[in-house]
């Protein structure tokens, strides 16, 4: 039982927005879709919503088609970017708008109202208008119009993206905790790994209106699928190395001739892509097995307590997250160490070879 | 590091400011005022009189006519101009080749010199080579025929029709870039709350308009307030006085009775009534629907 996309594509004009979506969402499900900006993201919410129609395939909703019920028709609240209230209407009357439109009595909507109020901690501000509140309280209140209504369907579009940094951390940890007590469908769009890791549940990685991959967020992590899902489901970027296994070890440019072990063993002869991520890239050695290969810095962009550095190493840029603030001269030659359990191996079409076991997941 | 001085240097900075707004605003306005605490006979012969001047103007019947006449003018046109406006903007296309067919089609009457515009219409209008004269009249519908000369609401028709074709489509366009400033998100979540067509206008597009509908009413309200040249050109006020309004009593009294002291105290009257009729709707419309409840 849920909401079920079957061979859904959206083209419109000559520009094909969605592809193949082949989608089933259980109730009380949590899913996550990532992918970067144009990827289709929206264009796939508005068609769970039923704000477009598909043009190929139908969508069903508890074994019913719905492909062509209206959205006033349909139990959905959503969930936008821009923070969508009525101007002219206090937050209280912003949060109790659907709850009027459906008829429901004065009682019933001034206890839900506040729950829901209280719920997002703005039962404060029931009496201002949405123009006399900061960004976060605005966004708040358009979650807390969503939420009132109780849906089958609450669709989320990249709702903390116009958020600063501390605010979309508050409410995203919130959101999570909400999310829980629901036994709604929640689908969740975002551009950053970070919240999809954060937010748990299922992912559904979405690339030029096709779905790459979907399944339980942290698998997805642990096994992207193909390069171009562990590139989107990486954020700083995964590093890329061409090499090849020959003879029993795999070659990676200069410095690297590592002896196939653990989850690498067993790969045969061929050329390969093999990734890493910037934070398994040290410039320090942390463990009897790392091992070394010399790179040129390029440029050392401290973030936070972060410093990203980009180096060149025989041809190929790489970057490496090092915690800590760390000034290195350009151009200077620096150690780099690496754990070889740490490679993930994509075969020459891109498809996952091997990807690193649990033994060694730091 | 920057060095700081004190001294008043800074003055040569605004001086050029000053200088223009005295030429243009400050020195003028008090040669009205001067004008209209004086009587002048002559240069060099004038006899300070007071309040005299205002106190005539203000119990002066031909200026309370007129007075009227131009508030119930200004109105009508209020009254039409902004839902007219709203309408053509609401029914505007809002992407392909028809924006900008219709924002040019719309452009078109603003660009026209306002006399010109009053040539037009009463050439349009005339009985007996107007286009539009010499239509209504061979309908035989009307019991005097069409002659803006003739009756009084001949020529307050005509003078409305010039007035609404000329400076509607300044308040659809201004309308329009309103409309077209509200994110598409809001109509969605309209139709996801299940809204109807009259909530999302009632309770989104027009509070979203606020800002330029503030504009155009302002806009309106004084530029109709200060009409001049259609009515100078349509029937110089006539037929009788029913279409002398404010400016063109004002022009009469100052430059055909040369009654410049009166004239003057008129003038400063005037301007104080414009003045204080932008403030109001300044005022109201800076605070109509907050915190309005959804019904």
């Amino acid at each position: 039982m849920g909401l079920l996309l079957e061979g859904v594509d959206k083209i419109v004009g000559r520009e094909i927005h969605l592809k193949d979506i082949q989608l089933e969402l259980a109730t009380g499900s949590r899913t996550v879709i990532l992918g970067r900006t144009l990827a289709g993201k929206t264009s796939l919410l508005r068609l769970m919503a039923g704000l477009d129609k598909p043009t190929h395939g139908r969508v069903l909703e508890d074994g019913r088609d719905v492909t062509k019920v209206t959205v006033r028709k349909r139990s959905v609240a959503m969930v936008y970017q821009q923070f969508i209230n009525y101007p002219s209407l206090t937050v209280y009357d912003n949060i109790a708008s659907p709850l009027k439109l459906a008829g429901i009595p004065k009682t019933e909507i001034d206890t839900r109202v506040r729950r829901t109020a209280a719920m997002l901690h703005i039962d404060n501000l029931l009496d201002r208008l949405p123009s006399e509140l900061s960004g976060g309280q605005q966004q708040r209140t358009a979650i807390a119009r969503a939420l009132v209504k109780e849906s089958r369907l609450l669709l989320l579009d990249e709702p903390l993206v116009n958020l600063d940094y501390k605010l979309r951390e508050e409410l995203r940890v919130e959101l999570q905790q909400i999310f829980q007590q629901r036994d709604a469908i929640v689908v969740y769009t975002t551009t950053e790994p970070a919240e999809a890791l954060m937010l748990g549940g299922d992912i559904v990685v979405l690339d030029e209106g096709r779905m790459l991959q979907v399944g339980p967020t942290a698998q997805v992590y642990r096994r992207p699928a193909t390069t171009r899902v562990a590139e989107i489901f990486s954020d700083p970027p995964i590093n890329f190395l061409p090499g090849k296994v020959h003879q029993g070890r795999a070659h990676l440019g200069k410095d690297i001739h590592m002896p196939l072990q653990q989850h690498m063993q067993g790969l045969a002869e061929s050329d390969y892509t093999f990734g890493v991520r910037c934070n398994h890239l040290c410039i320090a050695p942390s463990g009897a097995d790392d091992i070394q290969l010399r790179a040129v810095v390029e440029l050392s962009e401290i973030n936070g307590s972060e410093t990203f550095i980009h180096v060149v190493y025989d041809g190929h840029r790489l970057v490496i997250q090092h915690n800590g603030v760390q000034q290195l001269k350009i151009g200077r030659e620096v150690p780099v160490y690496v754990n070889p359990c740490q490679f993930f191996v994509f075969d020459a079409a891109g498809r996952l070879a091997a990807a690193p076991g649990e033994a060694c997941r730091v | 590091m920057m060095e700081k001085w004190e001294d008043n240097r800074a003055w040569y900075l605004v001086l050029p400011v000053f200088v223009v707004v005295a030429f243009s605003a400050i020195i003028p306005l008090m040669t009205v005022v001067n004008y209209s605490i004086q009587d002048i006979f002559g240069p060099g012969n004038a006899v300070f009189v007071g309040t005299e001047w205002y106190e005539e103007m203000l119990t002066d019947k031909r200026l309370h006519d007129a007075l009227w006449r131009q508030f119930i003018f200004s109105g009508l046109v209020l009254l039409i101009e902004i839902p007219l406006g709203i309408l053509i903007a609401l029914a505007m296309p809002k992407k392909g080749w028809g924006v900008s067919a219709s924002l040019v089609t719309l452009a078109i009457p603003l660009l026209i010199p306002w006399n010109v515009i009053g040539t037009i219409w009463i050439i349009f209008t005339r009985p007996d080579i107007g286009l539009f004269g010499v239509w209504i009249n061979s309908l035989d519908l009307l019991q005097v025929p069409f002659d803006h000369t003739a009756r009084p609401l001949y020529a307050w028709i005509t003078l409305m029709a010039m007035e609404v074709w000329h400076w509607t489509p300044l308040v659809a366009l201004l309308c329009y870039a309103g409309l077209r400033a509200i994110p598409e998100a809001y109509y969605q979540a309209a139709r996801i709350d299940g809204a109807s067509a009259w909530a999302v206008f009632r309770y989104i597009q027009l509070p979203k308009m606020r800002g330029v509908l503030t504009i155009a009413v302002l806009l309106r309200w004084m530029d109709s307030f200060l009409i001049y040249a259609e009515p100078f050109a349509l029937t110089g006020g006539g037929p009788g006085n029913t279409t002398t309004f404010l400016s063109i009593y004002l022009v009469k009294l100052a430059t055909g009775q040369f009654d410049l002291g009166p004239a003057a105290a008129f003038s400063l009257i005037y301007f104080l009534i414009v003045l204080l009729f932008c403030f109001i709707f300044y005022q109201a419309l800076l605070n109509v629907g907050r915190g309005e409840k959804i019904s």
